[in-house]
């Protein structure tokens, strides 16, 4: 089972999952990114999901608790590229999911990354939920 | 006794062709005079006559208390074809069926020649020769009826189709101006070629529009926030405007609520917001006339 990688890119962690994830998949690269975004001291983390096709109800509820560990640890997360079948599919699983950031593509993803970094530091302290 | 009958009914059809055949095309045209526009006369001899070989053979070898059998087949398609082209033109189940019993009339008057002296053998063959043309008409109503089915739901697609159109406002602005009631078939048309559009156009704006959807249930509103769900998730934000004041009102008597969905009363007011949010000012340049 090959191990999805995940990138330091500045002070930004990028995980780009290329495959339809199993549940050990998902369990591990959750392991992996906390132990990541300690380690690195990331300000936040952008998660591509472009070439993912198919989503279930636990990998939905995986992407959930990956970013609400990760706000605990003091970074940003952002979703990026959730496909429009994938986006249903969540929609009607009754997983709300409003807790987590999302952009269309990496590109807009580093850029809300950005200004939600400089947010949270000229507060002066985290603040994961923009109302 | 079906067999002796059936070549005795094919005999007589064999020797009198052209005769049953012109009674046949008169009985049609008397049945027909007010559809001379659909169909010509040549059309209907060379299609009349066609069917009559068909039929001919068919009646020689094929039971005729069982048209489902393969010496039946080839008269079949025949009919299916000219049934479907009927209701592709315009004509009635009765005018296509008629056809078929307009049949009856000439083949009835050979019979009664042929056996005017038996009159046992004159009923059974004419009862032989009802059952029959009954089932072959009944079989063109039902192909008429069956292509009819076909075009409405044909035409169903297509209205389907052109009832969604995405629309690009500006860069990255998408918008959806939905027209006519929305049910779960439609929404999730709507839904699909929304979310499709923002994908393929990179927008992070959609406006869907309520202006000509007539009522907002809760059920409606249901599918509305679900499809903004989804667009938020792929990271696109949506706005849905176009919210008349019956409905603003309908809906708060229902308790319908779009939550923390930004919702606008016109489009002009949606687009504002979204440039505001992507960042574009719009300057007048020219004073009012």
């Amino acid at each position: 089972m090959e191990q999805i990688p995940i990138h330091k890119v500045g002070e930004f962690l990028l995980v780009s999952v290329q495959v339809d994830m199993h549940d050990r998949q998902a369990l591990i690269l959750q392991n992996d990114l906390t132990t990541q975004v300690v380690k690195t001291r990331a300000k936040g983390v952008l998660i591509d999901i472009s070439t993912v096709d198919i989503v279930d109800s636990f990998i939905g509820r995986m992407l959930g608790n990956m970013a609400s560990i990760t706000r605990v640890l003091g970074a940003n997360v952002v979703v990026v590229g959730m496909q429009p079948a994938v986006a249903i599919t969540i929609v009607e699983l009754g997983l709300s999911l409003t807790n987590i950031h999302t952009a269309l593509n990496v590109d807009k993803g580093m850029a809300l990354l950005k200004t939600l970094v400089n947010k949270s530091t000229n507060e002066g302290r985290h603040e994961p939920f923009e109302k | 006794m079906t067999a002796n009958s059936s070549s005795r009914v094919a005999e007589i059809f064999t020797r009198y062709e052209q005769p049953i055949l012109e009674d046949w095309l008169r009985e049609q045209l008397a049945a027909l005079t007010a559809r001379q526009d659909l169909i010509s006369e040549a059309d209907l001899r060379r299609q009349s006559a066609d069917l009559l070989a068909l039929f001919i053979p068919a009646c020689r070898v094929g039971s005729f208390t069982d048209i489902t059998t393969p010496e039946w087949k080839s008269l079949l398609d025949f009919l299916a074809g000219a049934s479907r082209s009927r209701a592709l033109q315009g004509f009635s189940p009765s005018e296509t069926a008629t056809v078929v019993f307009s049949l009856k009339q000439p083949l009835f008057t050979r019979l009664r020649q042929e056996f005017s002296a038996n009159a046992e053998a004159l009923a059974d063959e004419l009862w032989n020769a009802t059952v029959l043309l009954d089932k072959l008409g009944l079989y063109t109503t039902e192909v008429f009826q069956k292509s009819r089915e076909e075009i409405i739901k044909r035409q169903q697609e297509e209205m389907l189709d052109l009832s969604t159109p995405v629309v690009k406002l500006w860069e990255g602005v998408l918008a959806v101006p939905l027209v006519g009631a929305l049910d779960s078939a439609r929404s999730r048309l709507v839904m699909e070629n929304i979310l499709q559009s923002i994908i393929s156009t990179g927008s992070s704006m959609a406006i869907i529009d309520i202006t000509g959807v007539p009522n907002v249930d809760t059920q409606v509103a249901q599918h509305l926030l679900n499809t903004v769900l989804a667009a938020k998730l792929m990271g696109a934000q949506c706005i849905i405007s176009g919210i008349r004041p019956e409905i603003a009102l309908a809906m708060v008597h229902l308790g319908v609520e779009f939550g923390d969905v930004v919702t606008k009363a016109t489009l002009a007011d949606a687009l504002a917001y979204a440039f505001l949010k992507i960042g574009i000012v719009v300057t007048i340049t020219a004073p009012h006339l």
